[in-house]
């Protein structure tokens, strides 16, 4: 591959992928120029794969091809849009339609109505998207995507991950090419440095110093290593980028070996993704097929390649040192450092770590520069930071937003709020190494030194938002039960610390906690940071310290009143039918999944509340408000 | 003796040769071994110590460090699973929207716990932690079908529907 050659895709394809980004009048003329005059983008994630988006993919190729309009209408498989909850999700361009909770149905409908006839089935698209009048809203200049800023995520939903010259056709490459042909490696590191990017994996150190500290290192063998092991419940912005734009990471990892000295680089990714592996399968083979990974590079006698190894369901494996002991084929414990990665890493050698999210801005860096990205984002927080919304808010999906964009403005502007009329109580970064943001806090700011201070962390950009249903108590326990789980075993203090702080929440969550109790949860936390091997164990008492530290009374009130404010700690709560209410209509008697509730027909029912599961399904179902939950 | 205790699991030939295969394979490869272990689950559908030994043999290491591996990873299972692996998703996610009624609403469908497999060996409960569907939390998979925005009502029918499917007593 030459430049020549990179450039000649690139101009090839430009026009096709272009339309996706322009919408109306120009995105018309353009797409003459493209030989299709329609173009359909389906979601290809795993979010919306589960809601069905290849039965609606099978569908609309069966039905264009009844009408025969497969060579005008071109099918495009992408990566993740963000608004998951709203899936299957397919967008039809030139136009910008966006049609939400597509079903094979509907697609029968949009073929014939919109793709053959041009009139758009309005009443099948995303709400949000269409005016009074009809007209469509373009879907950047809806809620969820305004206040958006897609650096990391430029792809998803753009291009098709598994066709490298549509990577191309957006510069893709274009940045190694440069970096190979123009920069020496201190000139790289300078502009990773300048830029101000700071690893995206959690805990915020300078990219730039670890290539400057790699680079330093003598040695005749070094490796880059890519951390795709997204363990954090609930987060997916990493799987998101590998399904939707795998090879941004390719090259940055390619442009970080050429930096460092590294030829070969490693990307450890959770077995549990198996649409991002596929997809990082087909992009190595491809970059190989077209000379941008293996021998010779671009002919600068630069050799790198990529070899993917899978992990096997181990959270601590997101910690550098456990991850690279993984990839050498051992049990995934942590080692002491230093020495550091930088200096001896994986089998020994001068390694470079970076995460997924963090190398996706890398080629964009090189390529704009480092002022263009330093421009985002607060005075030490540069660029942007992708979130993966999920819980108790309306929109459901993944986000990218420049640092220093506040909770508010997701929650409520980008996250469409809270949904059934419930308020918000809390919002939890970081995972199971995190904490709390407090309704009080709502206004503050996001970015690294802002969410520390308050206790939390960044983390990798997991964001669950919790409503007035939600119990803290509860909620730091099911944190806590996932350390225990996770805990490695090798120290003491992650492994006895975390068991012995599960075990005062099951106490407290159980109605036998006493007042002390969080005094020496406190204790025993102070000494888990102070004195565990890895993040795991020191940031393990987070969720509990900043729950106890917003939400006292709320553990005051399972300590001392023995009750669960949210309703939700079972051992606190019972379920009684109100005499005076019921109608014996037995619906919930009909439903209840372990037959305690008994009683005939037009009398009142009674629990048996020994048999009670507490699952809630006769309060839900009963349709006079008899079952209530004391 | 390997031979023996291979027959003793009712691993058969073939499944014997293509671990042998994978052994080869990986064999010079550095860490191995865990490629190796994902690929011979992927043979035998567990590890059984016959196996892990197995793959000791090949590469030369002990069985202790085979074991220690295999046990350190949860995705690695020592014993068999159901026909129909059911798994429900306790990701953070999921959790606030009440999965954990979800599981209790499977557990006591079939009369087992997590982690076990049904005594006819057509069902296991597996919990995992975030399967990615977040938007369609809370979620179940069965074998590769996604569930999403169940509630706990709705698991009976959708367990009943795979033993129709199959024909396999209730």
């Amino acid at each position: 591959m030459t430049i020549e050659e990179l450039n000649k895709i690139k101009k090839a394809k430009a026009d096709l992928v272009n339309v996706r980004k322009i919408i109306a009048k120009e995105g018309e003329k353009l797409a003459k120029k493209t030989g299709y005059r329609k173009q359909v983008l389906v979601c290809g994630g795993t979010g919306c794969t589960s809601s069905g988006s290849q039965k609606v993919i099978e569908a609309l190729e069966k039905e264009l091809k009844k009408q025969g309009l497969e060579n005008e209408v071109l099918v495009v498989r992408t990566g993740c849009f963000g608004l998951c909850s709203l899936g299957p999700i397919m967008i039809v361009y030139p136009e910008g339609a966006f049609y939400a909770q597509a079903t094979p149905e509907g697609v029968v409908r949009v073929v014939d109505e919109h793709l053959k006839n041009g009139k758009i089935c309005t009443d099948l698209l995303y709400k949000e998207t269409v005016h009074e009048d009809g007209s469509i809203i373009s879907l950047y200049e809806t809620n969820f995507y305004k206040k958006q800023k897609r650096v990391a995520l430029r792809n998803c939903g753009v291009i098709d991950p598994e066709n490298i010259e549509e990577y191309i056709a957006t510069e893709g490459y274009q940045a190694l090419y440069k970096v190979l042909s123009s920069m020496k490696p201190d000139d790289v590191i300078k502009e990773v440095l300048d830029s101000g990017i700071r690893g995206r994996g959690g805990a915020g150190f300078p990219t730039g110093k670890k290539w400057q500290f790699a680079k330093a290192s003598q040695s005749d063998v070094k490796y880059v290593c890519c951390n795709a092991d997204e363990g954090d419940p609930g987060a997916f912005m990493d799987r998101s980028i590998l399904e939707g734009d795998p090879h941004a990471v390719l090259e940055a990892m390619a442009i970080a070996g050429y930096t460092i000295g590294a030829h070969q680089g490693y990307i450890y990714v959770r077995a549990e993704y198996p649409v991002a592996v596929n997809r990082l399968k087909i992009a190595i083979q491809q970059a190989r097929d077209y000379g941008l990974l293996g021998k010779n590079i671009f002919g600068t006698g630069f050799d790198f390649d990529i070899e993917i190894r899978l992990g096997a369901g181990a959270f601590v494996c997101g910690e550098e040192t456990a991850l690279m002991t993984s990839i050498e084929g051992h049990r995934g414990e942590p080692r002491p450092r230093p020495p550091f990665p930088a200096v001896k890493g994986l089998f020994g050698k001068p390694t470079v770590l970076n995460n997924v999210e963090t190398l996706a801005n890398i080629a964009q860096i090189i390529r704009k520069g480092a002022a263009w990205y330093s421009s985002m984002g607060t005075e030490t927080s540069k660029g942007t930071k992708v979130f993966a919304l999920g819980g108790k808010i309306t929109n459901v999906g993944l986000v990218e937003i420049p640092m220093g964009t506040t909770l508010r403005e997701i929650v409520e502007e980008i996250g469409g709020g809270i949904p059934n009329g419930k308020k918000f109580k809390a919002a939890q970064t970081g995972g199971p190494s995190g904490g709390c943001i407090p309704a009080c806090h709502i206004d503050t700011p996001i970015d690294y030194e802002h969410l520390t201070a308050l206790g939390s962390m960044m983390g990798s950009g997991g964001l669950i938002i919790m409503d007035e249903d939600t119990c803290m108590v509860d909620i730091s326990k099911f944190y806590l039960n996932f350390t225990v789980d996770e805990s490695c075993g090798k120290c003491t203090p992650c492994r006895i610390g975390t068991r012995r702080l599960l075990q005062f929440l099951d106490k407290i969550t159980s109605g036998n906690g006493e007042l002390e109790d969080l005094d020496k949860i406190e204790e025993l936390a102070l000494h888990m940071k102070n004195s565990s091997l890895c993040a795991l164990g020191q940031s393990a008492p987070n969720p509990v310290l900043s729950t106890i530290k917003y939400f006292r009374d709320e553990y005051i009130a399972h300590i001392a009143d023995k009750t669960c404010p949210a309703g939700v700690c079972k051992s606190l709560l019972h379920y009684e039918i109100n005499p005076a209410l019921c109608k014996g209509c037995t619906l919930c008697a009909r439903n209840c999944p372990v037959n305690a509730i008994s009683g005939t027909v037009k009398q009142p029912h009674v629990i048996d509340t020994a048999k009670c599961i507490k699952c809630g399904l006769c309060e839900k179902n009963c349709k006079f408000g008899a079952v209530v939950k004391k | 003796m390997t031979e023996k205790t291979l027959n003793a699991f009712k691993g058969t030939i073939v499944q014997e040769r293509q671990l042998k295969e994978v052994i080869a394979k990986h064999h010079d490869q550095p860490g191995g071994l865990m490629p190796i272990l994902q690929e011979a689950q992927g043979i035998y559908g567990y590890l059984p110590i016959e196996v892990q030994t197995m793959i000791a043999d090949g590469l030369g290491i002990s069985l202790s460090e085979v074991y220690g591996v295999a046990t350190f990873y949860s995705q690695f299972s020592l014993t068999p699973k159901g026909e129909h692996r059911i798994s429900v998703c306790l990701g953070t996610a999921c959790y606030v929207k009440g999965s954990d009624k979800i599981l209790e609403a499977v557990e006591h469908k079939l009369g087992i716990k997590s982690g076990e497999c049904t005594p006819d060996g057509m069902f296991s409960i597996d919990s995992c932690r975030c399967v990615g569907a977040c938007g369609l939390a809370p979620v179940m998979m069965i074998d590769d079908d996604v569930y999403g925005k169940l509630t706990p009502d709705q698991v009976g029918k959708i367990i009943d529907s795979y033993l129709t499917k199959k024909g396999g007593k209730k």
